[in-house]
């Protein structure tokens, strides 16, 4: 029996479609951002509470049941991921949903069936096919966006032979079972349509490179967002329909911002390295001889320096260093030097990213910089001190037309007077190109793991 | 409610949503989009419907596993946007006192 008339229902899912539309305006600040969450939260909430009193549900207790599993499986994960992992695990988020999404549409699907004429609903075939091709492709796209990330396979484009044609053939074949399935109806079709949507996300993914999988993550998301308003059409559910759609046009914005911060274009993304465009680049290492140096050596030039700039990149992460640079920092602004960090946009593996990552060390919001703000004051800074990145402050950008990274702003650390790259190897970056700078003879390397590194030439600073 | 009153809605949808997230530094990329990854859990509504509506003890199952990993996208969503967002206000208060204390 249900408890609500239709028209309370209408007016409560009103409800959390504003709090979702609050919560992503107060994302959008930093001042709003977590409350908006929390709003966001308490509209997921009221709605959940409302399809429980509005529709004559079975099952209850299994539902409820399956609710806390999935919430036994999520919050440990989500509380105890590191700060640097979190880029996958929000893709594995995502991928959960669109395939829930899909799931959705399959049951409705045979419930329309089960019901008789199943092709009296038009429309609602047409949002069955929908769901299942774009939630299946989010599914499986976003599990190998987490394998690149977690790199449990290679983070460089898989191009295998014939990837164009086969990605394109499936996209037309899939298309056609869509249509097919709108014509007639039919549960089979349903299944066949999830395979192929699971198979085309797999091909769409593969041939992106490792620095490109934010954006695609982003992506994901706003097709999961589609998927869902498409969900909503199909169970007539208008908080399914707004949420998704509000998800799937603020996710498509998201995604050209962040394109357009690396410098790339979605479509370049996506489809670069089928057309062989972005997949120059080599993960030899170099024998060239480069400067190395020693934790005193950089101690001096730090602690001698007026000015510093810290660019710290996916490796200070990796190494948990972001409270020893901190320290290091307070050291030499002790010392009354000029501390400044020069936070590029997509430093760490996502957008953002680092500014987590820096914020999770104390670092004071005042001193991280971002790029337009920074790069100017590269010529009046005597020392700059790269901890862990590389594809961010690599010329190639500006003068290697082949590069996969080229076009994207990077910092111009080459300004400044000295630069001090603190490395694992010579390994090249997360885009797997050489960068010049290294050569450079103003820029010193100190090898080494970040946080050893940095552990050493703190303990210098302050011998000095 | 009807196909085109459906349709009216996602497109003035559609247009709120392009409007709400213009404009936002990149410092809040990540935990925008963990939080809009968040609001799509919400398809656990639907998940719980089919799931309610089974016929059968197949359609259970599957409508079950379907509530699992919506619920896994909702919760987890939050909270891990939670955690980030946590970190930004952290210090907020520590430098906004000295400001307080000069003036």
């Amino acid at each position: 029996m249900s408890v609500l008339s239709g028209s309370w229902t209408e007016v409560l899912y009103l409800v959390a479609a504003v709090c979702f539309i609050l919560a992503l305006k107060g994302l959008s600040g930093p001042k709003t951002a977590r409350r908006g969450n929390l709003i966001g939260a308490g509209g997921a909430v009221v709605g959940l509470l409302v399809t429980f009193l509005a529709f004559d549900l079975d099952h209850i207790p299994l539902i409820l049941l399956a609710i806390v599993v999935g919430s036994a499986l999520a919050v440990p994960a989500a509380r105890r991921v590191q700060m640097t992992q979190m880029p996958q695990l929000v893709a594995l988020f995502n991928g959960v949903g669109g395939g829930a999404a899909a799931v959705v549409a399959i049951l409705e699907l045979a419930a329309i069936g089960a019901g008789g004429d199943a092709t009296s609903d038009r429309g609602n075939l047409a949002a069955v096919a929908f769901t299942v091709l774009v939630g299946s492709i989010s599914f499986s796209g976003s599990c190998v966006t987490f394998a690149k990330l977690q790199e449990l396979m290679t983070t460089r484009p898989v191009v295998i032979p014939g990837a164009a044609p086969l990605l394109v053939g499936g996209l037309v074949f899939s298309v056609g079972i869509a249509v097919w399935l709108f014509a007639v109806g039919q549960l089979w079709l349903g299944l066949l349509l999830l395979v192929l949507g699971l198979a085309v996300g797999v091909m769409v993914v593969l041939p992106v490179g490792g620095a490109d999988v934010p954006i695609v993550i982003s992506l994901l998301n706003a097709f999961t967002g589609l998927t869902v308003a498409a969900g909503g059409f199909v169970l007539h559910n208008t908080l399914l329909l707004v949420a998704g759609t509000l998800v799937g046009a603020s996710g498509t914005i998201l995604t050209r911002e962040m394109a357009s911060a690396m410098g790339r274009s979605v479509g370049g993304v996506m489809f670069g390295a089928l057309r062989g465009g972005s997949t120059a680049g080599s993960t030899a290492i170099s024998d060239r001889p480069v400067k190395s140096v020693t934790p005193d050596d950089v101690a001096i030039l730090l602690g001698y320096a007026r000015k510093v700039i810290v660019v710290p990149g996916y490796g200070l992460a990796v190494a948990q260093a972001q409270h020893t640079i901190r320290e290091l920092a307070e050291q030499l602004e002790a010392k009354g030097i000029e501390v400044a960090y020069g936070i590029h946009p997509v430093a760490g593996r996502m957008p953002g990213h680092m500014n987590v990552l820096l914020a999770e060390a104390n670092v004071p919001y005042e001193a991280l910089k971002e790029m337009d703000e920074i790069n100017p004051e590269f010529k009046t800074a005597d020392v700059v001190l790269v901890v862990g990145a590389n594809d961010v402050v690599n010329p190639a950008a500006k003068t290697t037309p082949s590069a996969p990274i080229y076009g994207m702003p990077i910092l111009e650390v080459a300004d400044a007077q000295q630069v001090i790259f603190l490395k694992r190897s010579m390994r090249p970056g997360f885009a797997g190109i050489e960068n010049e700078l290294l050569y450079d003879p103003k820029t010193s390397l100190l090898f080494g793991d970040a946080k050893d590194s940095l552990t050493k030439v703190l303990s210098a600073v302050k011998a000095l | 409610m009807s196909g085109v009153a459906l349709l009216a809605i996602f497109v003035l949808a559609v247009f709120v949503g392009f409007e709400v997230v213009s404009k936002v530094s990149s410092t809040l990329h990540t935990p925008l989009m963990s939080g809009a990854n968040a609001i799509h859990g919400i398809i656990l509504v639907g998940a719980v419907i089919v799931a309610g509506e089974a016929e059968n003890g197949l359609e259970l199952a599957v409508g079950l596993f379907a509530t699992v990993l919506a619920t896994v996208n909702l919760v987890g969503g939050f909270v891990v946007t939670d955690r980030m967002l946590e970190m930004f206000k952290g210090r907020r208060p520590a430098a906004g006192d000295p400001k307080g204390g000069a003036r």
